[in-house]
């Protein structure tokens, strides 16, 4: 159990000196925090990583240990506490006892942000990638009836138009589309 | 460390990272600056907060309800979906709330252990549905009228709520676009789902007054809460747009404004608190 803080401490993580240390200390000579922290995978979407994602924000080494910084896809992301709990272990196991992650609310986490990298990763899952997010023009939020006719291509055929199955799929960042062509059906990464 | 698979994830013995009563992982906001906005009254902020988080927190409980309920395996999962967005709001409010309060309680002290007097929803979220109609007619009147304020709330003094509102837009206006299109569906189709559909905007209507009367902790706090009568012509303009394309008739029912809980709060509460009052503290 990690402290209601989500800081974890020398004394908290108890690092045993020995075969572990070394290890330990071979690890971060050959990689910085920034790099370990990179490479953790996102539980929910484990073929991308927390910074193709664009959930890692900001990874600073200080005199008091690592301070990652990440923000959250949806209020109500279950993979929160997930993630900042593989980002402690992942920094543990590569020789950085002294770690925190903290919240970062604002901006808030924007599709924009998954890179290149992060949406072909997706597309070769079978996950068709967000397309650019809403631009919003000043005043209130428009509200669209009827069907939605952005071309979203089929992950697996090419096909340019599909259609949507269900607005919410299996988590809340994903809805769940079908191809008319090879009639399969697939997830779609949200615009937001 | 991450997993291959999510199975294996579930037996690592180290790996029990997922918030639940008693798991013992608590503060959505951690590292999030603390501190209040100048000239802020303490005690109105974190009354405004319980106020914004106790609408999302006992919604999503009803809407949990309808878990195994639902017409379709879709709409499963988009009411799960919504109930887990306005958790997660509720969540950031009232440890937002309880952090203004400063008397050392957390969100699950919030949610949990609080009395039905304590807490400050307004009554459109406490009912209980009779049918889908009704779930949808309630879903379209809060998510029409939560997402006007949300988004006004995104320029709010206070960078926390301001935060919180600027992402919350973004889910709400999902909840808003699904409860919408529901509403034309039902009201647009066969005589008895139009009956229905109409049947749920009548049965909530007469609560919808709360929603736009002037509250005495937001004037207390000008910059930083939205006025609530603002959010009306939004509302008004909104509604109008789905009634006329789902054939609905806007109810003539006068809305009433009186505030207060009733007899259905107390079930609420029973199921929601029962199992951290029957172990308080608990952590397994």
């Amino acid at each position: 159990m990690a402290p209601a803080d989500g800081q974890v401490t020398a004394s908290a993580a108890e690092v045993t000196p020995g075969a572990a240390g070394v290890a330990a200390s071979a690890a971060r000579a050959s990689a910085s925090a920034a790099e370990v922290a990179a490479a953790v995978t996102d539980p929910e979407l484990p073929m991308v990583t927390l910074a193709e994602l664009g959930i890692l924000r900001d990874v600073r080494e200080t005199e008091d240990g690592v301070e990652v910084t990440i923000t959250p896809t949806y209020s109500g992301c279950p993979a929160m506490e997930a993630i900042r709990a593989d980002l402690l272990r992942a920094l543990r196991r590569g020789g950085f006892e002294k770690a925190s992650v903290r919240t970062q609310l604002a901006p808030a986490w924007t599709t924009d942000w998954i890179s290149a990298a992060g949406r072909a990763k997706l597309a070769a899952a079978g996950i068709s990638p967000p397309g650019p997010a809403p631009r919003r023009a000043a005043g209130p939020v428009p509200l669209r009836l009827g069907l939605r006719d952005e071309p979203i291509a089929c992950p697996r055929c090419g096909e340019p138009q599909t259609e949507r199955l269900a607005a919410f799929g299996a988590t809340a960042c994903r809805e769940l589309r079908r191809c008319p062509a090879c009639r399969e059906p697939f997830e779609h990464v949200k615009e937001i | 460390m991450s997993f291959d698979d999510a199975y294996q994830a579930l037996t690592d013995h180290d790996d029990d990272a997922r918030w639940a009563y008693g798991t013992g992982f608590a503060d959505p906001l951690a590292g999030v600056p603390t501190e209040l906005p100048e000239g802020v009254d303490a005690a109105d902020l974190a009354a405004y907060c319980l106020m914004l988080g106790d609408d999302a927190l006992i919604l999503s409980h009803r809407l949990q309800q309808w878990v195994t309920r639902a017409p379709e395996l879709e709409d499963e999962m988009a009411i799960a979906n919504i109930a887990l967005d306005l958790l997660g709001q509720a969540r950031l409010l009232l440890t937002r709330a309880g952090e203004a309060e400063g008397a050392g309680r957390g969100e699950d002290d919030l949610a949990y252990l609080r009395e039905a007097a304590e807490f400050r929803h307004v009554r459109l979220v406490e009912r209980q549905d009779e049918h889908f109609g009704h779930l949808i007619a309630r879903l379209l009147v809060f998510s029409v009228w939560r997402l006007a304020l949300l988004d006004r709330l995104s320029a709010s003094r206070d960078p926390v709520l301001a935060a919180i509102g600027a992402k919350g837009v973004k889910e709400v206006a999902y909840h808003r676009e699904y409860a919408a299109g529901w509403a034309v569906r039902l009201g647009d189709g066969t005589p008895l789902s139009h009956e229905r559909m109409q049947a749920g905007l009548d049965a909530v209507w007469p609560l919808i007054g709360e929603l736009f009367e002037p509250h005495e902790v937001e004037q207390r706090l000008p910059g930083v809460a939205i006025d609530r009568a603002s959010l009306r012509s939004e509302f008004d303009a909104v509604i109008a747009q789905v009634l006329e394309a789902a054939t609905l008739d806007r109810p003539t029912s006068a809305p009433s404004s009186e505030r207060g809980h009733g007899p259905e709060l107390a079930e609420i509460l029973a199921e929601m608190q029962g199992l951290a009052r029957a172990t308080p503290g608990g952590v397994w």
